[in-house]
């Protein structure tokens, strides 16, 4: 059983880094994508060198960043197989097709166009290069569509049922994979990309600014990437309102341990600024936070889209009682889920043993008793409600930062947008803004990573929500290799990390001695 | 569209991606001779030619992954997460390669040339081995065991087990398996080489370099591809008598991969197609001077000649992948399958397959139009 939780950390510890490393990636692949589309489409129109110029330098750091996010990308696709082999089977027939779909629409596309993007100028015509750029982009963003699709459908299970004889869920209505949730979790993820690549262009910019090198080239980037950048903000804040929404339906625990709520109410205040009382558990009596500075009403408002409504804690939530439209509604408690997760999981091992000896009637009075307990077969796996909470606090910091971040990021595009096309010279001139600017881009990265830091340490102990926790999805692997593979993929991943960054600051500095306005 | 007709579907469909990952597996190849070329000119040319291409060979690779996955669940969770360091050494062989082309030469790289260069080469020998030794335990099996009733075992619920506790380790050390990993190493290498004479403006000291390691590597694909047809054609297999939901039913049968191939027409028309038009591939390229379209002949033929490969693993009521330990625990492709309507979803997104294909065609054409020349040798990567 201990080597059993520790191949459980240490899995899930080698998953948690591989995604992180991926989405250091990915999010500027998908916006610095678009972002030189939009830029090689001005040069078609304009036909002026300059742009072709301007394309071509953040293409070479396109290229630079493309490459590592491929490489980090691979991992994850086997680690479903290699760490979390329980997981591959007990889902595979739903999880499965969006990957292999992702393979087939969008890994190609992007393989085969981003090969002319890079290394086909002066080998096809300028329109069919141009179409390969955004061919590559909008491949990019179908790629993330089928992985978001099957993220979401491991945060809201749907389309399913489980089938006793084979012992796995089967997929039974493709198209509700396309929920809500995976809706707008994809424009959430994707347009989030779309504003990191705006801070990065911006930030890269300042640097030649502050280099007194290529104003020209930097203030047209700027307005490129500001633009753009702030679209994606915008509707990256739009739809992570509809995604506080959808989490409220279908993860409520999530979102109390967003907040670290433990008592819910009507009205329900958010905490703007909080420090987490480390020694609050759900069934203590210490105070939650240590300090709060909170906002009245605003977690009804950002959960339900009414100042009034009832948002259940985490106490409310595990006694399986919630408020809705000013009713009291009985939700099932989790000591009645573990109890019927328990129960669907003994009708299942007595299914099995009917199935060795050939009862066929045996089968099928389990198989409807296995049914009808099934919404709670992943609670059977635990022994209290506790263990059924995520880690409130990383949640609930996590949240801050991005919400934070986010925040400081609109005000931050709105001002540059508004210096740069209102007082040109004296944004030029303003050398501390180009400071701020350049540091504000690691600190998008912290908001990017923090946002899916949200989504995937608020959905624990969960592989699939409710159905398979993570003790339960693991490959049968001595934990010796998992810490092994582990620090391999760490090591490898941190110079590679090392060695794009030492690249790209090699590129941008030696092209501020260039003359890029040509 | 039947239950049986759509498993078969798919592993033609994953037959048919493994064989076109193979004949890409020149990019690899390539990445094994770059750095014994005498000129560096030369290495940079090498690079450039396949460098165009590695990020086919890479999605090849993961749509492989991902199709499998999709269609065979119970392949997918039972090797990967059982012959755990085979896999893993690929993955990590494949991580080193997809940076290398883009960070080698490129200033502030921190490794420096050299060392991107030892990466490309061990994601080109080990990688290419390791490929092959995990297709040939379709054949030669793995120890292993699947109770799915494991599931709700909560103090062991993992349903596949691997028997043997080296994890992977074992298949890489096995004899049999490495015949056909090497195999796929030389036959990567000639494959390169092969692409290099189509897509390199020639001259006569690289023809010179090119034809001699294509002698060698030639003679050594050879030597090894034998040795492993002839080992597969002796060895006894599994055959499937009985297949329900109560389980498997297996007899050893003697000789099993030779009787499934003279037992199928197809399976030889394919083998007998592939094999020649590698060897026709490599002998015109040999023997005629200045030939340049070997890799076409070679390329369909690894292309016909891994499809057979697979079809005898698969078909023919063959287990893909057999349990020495656990013979009933075999995977087959009704056993390790997807439903029938997560199948058919997918059957219907592959009618695409043809575009995709179309449009890589018509961009690899574009894109190799014209030769590279030493001249360009310091324009890309």
């Amino acid at each position: 059983m201990d080597n059993l939780i520790s191949v459980v950390d240490w899995s899930r510890w080698q998953f948690a880094m591989t995604a992180i490393y991926h989405w250091l990636f990915v999010p500027l692949t998908l916006g610095l994508s678009v972002i030189v589309a939009v830029m090689e489409s001005i040069y078609l129109k304009t036909n002026d060198s300059k742009w072709l110029t301007t394309t071509k330098f953040w293409m070479t750091l396109l290229a630079i960043n493309f490459a590592i996010g491929v490489a980090t990308g691979i991992i994850l696709e086997f680690e479903f197989g290699t760490n979390w082999s329980n997981y591959s089977w007990f889902v595979g027939d739903i999880f499965g097709a969006p990957l292999a779909i992702e393979g087939i629409l969008a890994f190609f596309m992007e393989a085969t166009f981003g090969a002319v993007m890079f290394f086909g100028w002066n080998k096809v015509s300028k329109r069919f290069h141009l179409l390969s750029t955004w061919l590559t982009a909008i491949g990019a963003s179908i790629s993330a569509l089928w992985i978001l699709v099957a993220n979401s459908w491991m945060q809201y299970p749907v389309g399913m049922r489980f089938d006793a004889m084979q012992m796995r869920n089967v997929m039974m209505d493709f198209w509700s994979l396309f929920s809500g949730v995976a809706v707008n979790k994809f424009f959430h993820a994707v347009l989030s990309g779309w504003a990191l690549s705006g801070v990065f262009v911006i930030g890269v910019s300042c640097f030649f600014l502050w280099k007194r090198s290529n104003r020209e080239f930097a203030i047209r980037s700027i307005k490129v990437g500001g633009w753009i950048g702030l679209a994606g903000l915008l509707l990256c804040m739009w739809t992570g309102d509809g995604s506080a929404v959808e989490v409220t339906r279908t993860q409520p625990m999530k979102l109390a341990a967003m907040e670290g709520l433990y008592e819910g109410s009507s009205g329900q205040s958010i905490v703007a600024l909080g420090i987490v009382n480390p020694e609050k558990r759900w069934n203590n009596d210490e105070e939650p936070y240590l300090f709060e500075i909170s906002v009245p009403k605003g977690l009804s408002i950002l959960a339900r889209h009414d100042m009034d409504a009832f948002v259940p804690g985490i106490n409310d939530i595990i006694r399986g009682v919630d408020v809705v439209d000013g009713d009291t509604v009985n939700t099932v408690s989790y000591e009645e889920r573990i109890r019927r997760g328990r129960m669907a999981q003994a009708s299942l091992r007595e299914f099995a043993k009917a199935m060795d000896e050939g009862d066929e009637i045996t089968m099928h009075y389990k198989a409807e008793e296995i049914q009808e307990n099934f919404p709670y077969f992943g609670y059977g796996y635990f022994n209290s409600p506790g263990e059924a909470i995520p880690p409130v606090a990383l949640t609930f910091y996590m949240f801050r930062v991005m919400v934070a971040l986010g925040s400081y990021f609109l005000l931050f595009y709105v001002v540059v947008l508004f210096w740069v096309y209102k007082r040109e010279d004296s944004f030029v001139a303003a050398r501390w803004m180009q400071l701020v600017a350049m540091v504000s881009v690691p600190l998008m990265w912290l908001c990017s990573e923090a946002g899916w830091a949200v989504a995937e340490v608020g959905r624990q102990p969960w592989t699939v929500q409710d159905l398979l926790p993570t003790c339960a999805a693991i490959s049968d692997i001595p934990v010796s290799s998992v810490i092994v593979t582990f620090w391999m993929f760490a090591g490898i991943f941190t110079i590679l990390l090392a060695a794009e960054v030492s690249i790209m600051i090699n590129w941008v500095n030696k092209s501020t001695r260039k003359d890029l306005n040509k | 569209m039947t239950l049986e007709f759509l498993q078969n579907y798919w592993w033609v469909l994953v037959s048919v991606l493994g064989g076109i990952l193979v004949f890409l597996l020149f990019v690899q190849g390539g990445q094994t001779i770059l750095q014994n070329a005498p000129d560096p000119n030369w290495s940079q040319m090498i690079v450039n030619a396949i460098g165009r291409k590695w990020e086919l060979t890479f999605t090849t690779l993961v749509t492989f992954g991902g199709a499998a996955f999709a269609s065979f669940p119970l392949f997918y969770s039972t090797s990967f997460g059982g012959a755990y360091w085979l896999w893993i050494l690929i993955l990590f062989s494949f991580v080193l390669q997809a940076v290398s082309y883009e960070y080698r030469k490129k200033p502030g790289n921190l490794l420096g040339t050299r060392v991107y260069d030892i990466f490309l080469f061990i994601n080109g020998s080990v990688g290419c081995i390791l490929l092959g030794v995990a297709v040939a335990m379709f054949f030669f099996g793995a120890e292993f065991t699947v109770t799915k009733a494991n599931l709700v075992d909560s103090a062991s619920p993992v349903i596949s087990h691997w028997d043997n506790p080296l994890h992977g380790f074992e298949a890489i050390f096995n004899w049999r398996n490495l015949l056909l990993g090497f195999a796929v190493l030389f036959l990567a290498r000639v494959l390169s080489e092969l692409y290099l004479l189509n897509t390199v403006l020639i001259t006569m000291k690289f023809y010179k370099w090119i034809k001699s390691k294509l002698w060698v590597d030639s003679i050594l694909f050879l030597v090894f591809f034998l040795a492993f047809v002839v080992v597969l054609f002796t060895s006894p297999g599994f055959t499937v008598v009985r297949e329900s939901w109560m389980g498997l039913e297996l007899e050893i049968t003697p000789h099993k991969y030779w009787l499934n191939l003279i037992y199928s027409p197809s399976i030889i028309i394919l083998l007998v197609v592939g094999v020649a038009n590698v060897l026709m591939g490599i002998c015109v390229s040999l023997f005629t001077i200045n030939y340049h379209h070997g890799i076409w002949f070679a390329g369909i033929g690894t292309f016909f000649t891994v499809v057979a490969l697979f079809w005898l693993a698969g078909f023919c009521d063959t287990p893909f992948l057999p349990s020495l330990s656990n013979p009933e625990s075999s995977l087959t492709i009704r056993n390790a399958s997807s439903t029938e309507f997560t199948l058919q979803c997918m059957t219907w997104v592959s009618i695409l397959v043809p575009f995709v294909v179309a449009y890589i065609w018509y961009v690899w054409r574009a894109i190799d139009r014209r030769k590279i020349s030493e001249a360009d040798a310091q324009s890309e990567h």
